[in-house]
């Protein structure tokens, strides 16, 4: 796989071929990540592909099996946690309940032996960077949800930490809430400049807030770049269908010309694709088209029938019977909306159809 | 609320509430009124208001002393229970074993035989003909045989001995409940493993620890079995006191009034103890 990012002036994260398993069962499976300084990176994939697993080996609460460390430019895996600088985030918050805000948020400024009346002006910058200056003599237990995630995100900036580490910090909070946060978590962090990791199984989140997603399944990673990039240019077969909708037709490359590989597909149908260079004829390929993609209408190469119609005001999502085949398209509302049993016909730009080759990868 | 819906929580109560009545409230209204019944002789008394019994108790220095040597008693019991107890406690919270249930179980095994057998061990341990002094005599380190059984110290070993499991499963309960989450951040947040525990794990199994105190002083102030195995004249507790009183002397009127006595003095301490050493206090005096 090649490396989709180049790196940034400073590294201010690295991971070298980190391993980690439990028993048997590998977790975090030959991990190379490396993350500039100042940088947004997210961590995406399904629960348990291991991602609360590598944040927890940065922060030293898991040993990893075998690879390093480096953060700030310091190897920190073979040095104890509590003399590593980083902040930690939990999904659950993990606010000490029987401390007030003020003592929650002072607490990493005390284990590093700064002065008092510092600490009382850090713990109040650090109230006002979350928007909640004046609740210091609050206990955790008497805010919101919401408060209390910015709490814990006080708690783990004050500190200065090198990186700071975000575990699914809005998968506990309600929807409207969760959108509101993300705006502030974002913002705070361009302020304050920090290289953040943020692990979630949301793409949404992802791709919204990030300056690279990183897209990890069962213990390795799979892809990663710009949102944009993982978004557009799936390179596996997993990022394909893990982010967005997609269809995928397995085929079989028939010819190859004038840039065109054209696959005939198993149920006897043709769709051509914009041909990588490795593309030969023979080949056994799948086509990935995003559902956006798929264009509905009453002229186009491929026929097939309308099995089920769902309206979402400007756009309306369609399952299409297309030979045995079946496809899924998002499509804007021209003139009218396509009934159940309506036949149609469909058309693929050549190049909304990326090729996958056998094992699953994006053909170069 | 229709009244099916109101008279449904009473319902529920009912069994709980009768049995209080019948084995609690009852005894101690009887009892109540024999503490003012006049003492004829062994045995034998008259239905006659007295204060005479009361007078007694609170003019009599004996039981003054006995009252107040079962209260340090019980303390000290109580604080070596917890000394001893939270290390196990603490260890089976959090050990990574697989069969916890196992370490749990063992906790409870001794329950399976007689609290009075466990006790009578004791005297084949500490007894001049016990395992130690043999041992100690035929090692050559002491000539006489110590004074082990028979003395205070005997009677609150033997206290702990049935006391430890309470407070165990007690503190085990409260750190099993917290979030191994606060650890994490507390290192993360700069902590060693030693000022993590002293941040979070020991504040926040102070209820558990706080409850088992009370549990087991309130168990040893009551106790009289021990004792009377386990301790000489001069460590009887008061329970040893009233059991004398009602079974040796067959003085009823002074035994209740003595019972009386030391479920009031308990009563209360265990109210003034929950009041000031409530979850919110302990959680706000730590917090600092
Ligand atoms: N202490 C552990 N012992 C055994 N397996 C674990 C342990 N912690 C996590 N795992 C397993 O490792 C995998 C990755 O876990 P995790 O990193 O928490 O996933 P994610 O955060 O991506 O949901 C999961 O399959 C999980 O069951
Ligand atoms: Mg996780």
């Amino acid at each position: 796989m090649k490396k989709a990012c180049a790196m940034t002036a400073e590294t201010a994260v690295q991971l070298r071929n980190v391993t980690l398993s439990y028993g048997e069962f590998v977790a975090v499976n030959n991990v190379s990540l490396s993350i500039g300084r100042g940088e947004f990176v997210t961590l995406l994939g399904p629960s348990g592909c291991g991602k609360t697993t590598i944040l927890r080996s940065i922060a030293g609460l898991v040993q990893p099996t075998g690879g390093e460390i480096e953060v700030a430019g310091r190897r920190i895996d073979n040095i104890p946690i509590h003399k590593r600088n980083i902040g930690l985030v939990f999904q659950n918050y993990a606010l000490f309940p029987h401390k007030s805000v003020f003592d929650n948020i002072a607490f990493g400024l005390k284990y590093r032996n700064v002065e008092k009346s510092v600490i009382a002006q850090k713990v109040k910058r650090a109230l006002d960077m979350v928007r909640l200056p004046g609740v210091e003599k609050k206990l955790p237990s008497e805010m919101s949800g919401g408060q209390q995630q910015r709490i814990a995100l006080a708690r783990a900036i004050v500190i200065e930490p090198d990186v700071l580490l975000l575990d699914e910090p809005l998968s506990a909070l309600d929807a409207n809430l969760r959108e509101e946060m993300r705006t502030e978590l974002k913002t705070i962090q361009r302020e304050v400049g920090i290289t953040t990791i943020f692990v979630t199984h949301d793409q949404e989140e992802a791709l919204a807030m990030s300056d690279r997603v990183v897209v990890m399944n069962k213990g390795v990673i799979e892809q990663q770049g710009s949102p944009e990039d993982v978004y557009r240019r799936p390179e596996t077969r997993f990022v394909a269908t893990f982010l967005g909708q997609s269809n995928l037709l397995p085929g079989r490359i028939a010819s190859v010309g004038n840039g065109l590989a054209t696959v005939s597909l198993d149920n006897g149908q043709q769709i051509e694709a914009a041909a990588p260079s490795a593309a030969k004829a023979g080949m056994a390929v799948t086509g990935v088209v995003r559902a956006q993609k798929v264009v509905v209408g009453k002229t186009g190469p491929i026929q097939g029938k309308i099995i089920s119609v769902s309206y979402l005001g400007g756009t309306a999502a369609y399952f299409i019977d297309a030979a045995g085949i079946r496809l899924q398209s998002i499509s804007t509302i021209e003139e009218r909306i396509w009934r159940e049993g309506e036949a149609v016909a469909i058309s693929i730009a050549p190049a909304d159809c990326q090729l996958l080759d056998e094992t699953g990868h994006r053909l170069q | 609320m229709s009244s099916a819906d109101r008279r449904r929580p009473w319902l529920l109560l009912a069994p709980a509430l009768v049995t209080l009545v019948v084995l609690m409230i009852l005894p101690i209204g009887i009892m109540t009124v024999f503490s003012f019944y006049q003492f004829e002789t062994a045995g034998v008394e008259k239905e006659v208001f007295t204060t005479e019994n009361w007078r007694e108790f609170f003019t009599d220095g004996f039981y003054h002393m006995f009252l107040w040597k079962t209260a340090r008693v019980a303390a000290i019991t109580a604080i070596l229970c917890a000394l001893l107890g939270y290390p196990p406690a603490y260890f089976i919270a959090m050990t990574g074993y697989k069969h916890k249930w196992l370490l749990l179980l063992l906790l409870i095994v001794p329950f399976w035989i007689s609290f009075t057998i466990r006790t009578f061990s004791w005297i084949h341990i500490l007894g001049e003909q016990g395992v130690i002094n043999v041992l100690l005599m035929k090692a050559g380190i002491i000539s006489e045989p110590l004074r082990m059984l028979y003395t205070e110290g005997a009677v609150i070993m033997g206290m702990i001995h049935f006391l430890l499991p309470y407070m165990i499963l007690n503190v085990y309960v409260s750190i099993e409940g917290i979030d191994r989450n606060l650890i994490s951040a507390a290192r993360t947040l700069g902590c060693t493993a030693g000022q993590a525990f002293y941040e979070v794990v020991l504040p926040l199994s102070l209820p558990g620890l706080m409850a088992g105190l009370l549990l087991c002083f309130v168990l040893a102030a009551g106790s009289y079995v021990t004792p009377e195995i386990l301790g000489s004249t001069r460590d009887a507790l008061f329970g040893n006191i009233i059991f004398d009183t009602i079974m040796g002397q067959l003085n009823w009127p002074l035994g209740s009034t003595l019972s009386l006595v030391l479920l009031v003095m308990l009563g209360v301490i265990a109210a003034i103890y929950s009041r000031y050493m409530g979850l919110s206090r302990v959680f706000k005096g730590l917090g600092a």
